[in-house]
């Protein structure tokens, strides 16, 4: 029981039930869809780059608990970012999710992902957003897959 | 070598009497597990079953005391392990009614089985504008061999519709016959929906225009007899591995006279009968589809497991498991925000669900932590959760060893799902 509250922390329950920048904007310049094969979640994220800058982001889709706070989560926080952050910003929340880093300083909201890292099975769910958002970012046209 | 037949293994289809789940759940070490300090509630049957100790110990016994390769061997341990591979095909044989041990063919699973049917019969006569006939409810494996098979060929898969129940729409299915289809592959029993198709009429309607049916048994033949004569099928599959059998063995039974026409699937060993680098000439039925050094002991298990369900008797585990079903959908008609997907009124012990605002994926994960083993996802039929337009359900599959208190337990942990997840 302790496992699972960690792993659906109330702000992940919120994020899920009401997530944040899910909208079709009308100007983004970048867009890329993200699936996993695995139990079917798939979003698709919408940026708009200024310059090396991501002056907004949003995203549409539907898929499980994580997947979906995760997106909402990763919205809010990029916002203003400039790409070699949001790159960054994966490559920590990654580490934190995998439980290859238990340091959650510079994560900020993110870090309520931690619980994550007690259900392998659940790190695509919880990486599926920024994945698609790596791709967004590299201008692929593929939709990426978790598998 | 050729067709061995053992009178020393009549135990087919003699009733245990009375069904006795506790003294059932006894052969089943695996159940005794505890998933995160609880007791194990496996309802996860048509992904897998769990293996009697039966099985376990024939398999073991065969490594410890008879191993060896098969048909080719002078000395005694050959002789052994041919003896007990041929076993096998006979037991299957009289599991399925089948007319002629040759009929049976080992392959890895009901996947491999209808791939080699597509491979060798659909290559040989399906051709430009030809049509394959399957149902909206099959799993990919009945699906996708057929779309490599129609993309070679240029021909044309057509699918049966099926109504909100999760029924084949039998006007529907009808008006897909004619004389450009040559070959109707639909599924027996559905693993998301349970839904068991009426197979024999299938069978008739389309025979009556000289179309040849495959049916997928993966989920009927660990749930009900089969008599293979009686159906009049020309294929039939399934999988060891679902009816308590060893993983990696199933099988392909088809009718003699088809099986002779068809040229082989794979080439190699044993399914030879000489070979020159000018000409090779191919062994007779079953061996000539049987390429390669076979599951040997897969199938020494997969006879230990149809002893097994032949003893208790599968009309009393096909009694069982409506018992328990109907319990189920009694159970979770309550629970709030749920509902069943596919509601057919011949339906085998398979419940397909979603629950009100939450994914699958985040019940299925809760309900581990309770002990709970279910699936969760797509369950290999994306083009089935398309017509029911749901990402994903919930699915618990139930077994003879399955019990009411487990039924209980799936409701309970669904009660905690709502409590965690809100």
């Amino acid at each position: 029981m302790s496992d699972l509250r960690t792993l659906y922390q109330e702000v992940i329950l919120d994020h899920s039930k009401r997530p944040r920048n899910f909208r079709l904007p009308a100007d983004s310049n970048r867009q890329a869809e993200g699936f996993n094969p695995l139990c079917g979640d798939r979003i698709t994220l919408y940026l708009k780059l200024d310059g090396d800058r991501i002056a907004d982001l949003a995203f549409q889709g539907s898929g499980c608990a994580i997947s979906t706070a995760s997106a909402s989560l990763l919205t809010e926080t990029l916002r203003g970012k400039t790409t070699a952050e949001a790159q960054e910003l994966f490559g920590k929340f990654h580490d934190l999710v995998t439980g290859k880093a238990k340091g959650t300083d510079s994560l900020g909201k993110l870090a309520v992902f931690s619980g994550v890292s007690e259900f392998p099975i659940r790190v695509k769910c919880a990486t599926l957003a920024w994945h698609t958002l790596k791709s967004a970012l590299e201008g692929g046209e593929k939709p990426v897959s978790t598998e | 070598m050729g067709t061995a037949t053992t009178a020393s293994h009549d135990v087919g289809h003699r009733p245990r009497r009375p069904f006795d789940v506790q003294r059932v759940r006894e052969d089943f070490p695996i159940l005794k597990e505890e998933i995160h300090g609880k007791p194990l509630v496996y309802l996860d049957n048509a992904a897998t079953t769990q293996k009697p100790r039966q099985v376990i110990e024939a398999e073991q016994q065969f490594y410890l005391h008879d191993n060896s390769n098969i048909h080719r061997g002078v000395h005694e341990l050959s002789e052994r392990a041919t003896q007990a591979y041929e076993d096998g095909r006979e037991k299957v044989r009289r599991f399925l009614n089948a007319r002629e041990s040759r009929e049976i063919i080992f392959v890895r699973g009901t996947t491999e089985a209808i791939n080699l049917v597509a491979q060798t019969f659909g290559r040989e006569r399906v051709g430009a504008g030809d049509e394959i006939v399957i149902s909206a409810m099959e799993h990919h494996s009945n699906i996708v061999p057929w779309q490599i098979l129609c993309q070679e060929k240029g021909a044309r898969l057509r699918v049966a519709p099926i109504n909100d129940r999760g029924e084949l729409i039998w006007e529907e299915f009808l008006k897909l016959l004619g004389a450009r289809t040559r070959l109707v592959a639909v599924t027996h029993v559905s693993n998301v929906l349970g839904t068991v198709n009426p197979v024999k009429a299938i069978v008739e309607a389309a025979h009556r225009l000289d179309i040849p049916v495959l049916l997928d048994g993966a989920q009927a033949a660990p749930h009900q007899p089969v008599d293979v004569q009686a159906l009049d099928c020309d294929f039939y599959a399934f999988s060891g591995h679902k009816i308590y059998g060893p993983t990696g063995v199933g099988v392909l039974y088809g009718k003699a006279n088809l099986l002779e026409a068809m040229p082989p699937y794979q080439g190699g060993g044993d399914m030879i009968s000489s070979v020159t680098f000018e000409k090779t000439t191919y062994n007779t039925l079953p061996y000539k589809f049987e390429a390669g050094t076979p599951n040997v002991a897969g199938v020494v298990g997969l006879g230990a497991a149809i002893d097994y369900v032949c003893e208790i008797g599968l009309e009393w585990i096909a009694a069982y498991e409506q018992e328990l079903l109907q319990d189920a959908i009694r159970k979770l008609e309550k629970v709030p925000g749920l509902t069943m997907i596919g509601a057919a009124r011949e339906k085998a012990a398979v419940i397909s669900f979603v629950l009100e605002g939450l994914h699958p994926h985040d019940v299925g994960t809760v309900l581990d932590q309770e002990g709970v083993a279910v699936r969760t996802g797509h369950h290999c039929a994306q083009p089935l959760m398309d017509r029911f337009q749901v990402p994903a359900t919930t699915r618990a599959s139930f077994a003879l060893y399955n019990t009411h208190q487990e039924v209980d337990a799936l409701v309970a942990g669904l009660h905690k799902v709502r409590e965690v997840l809100g």
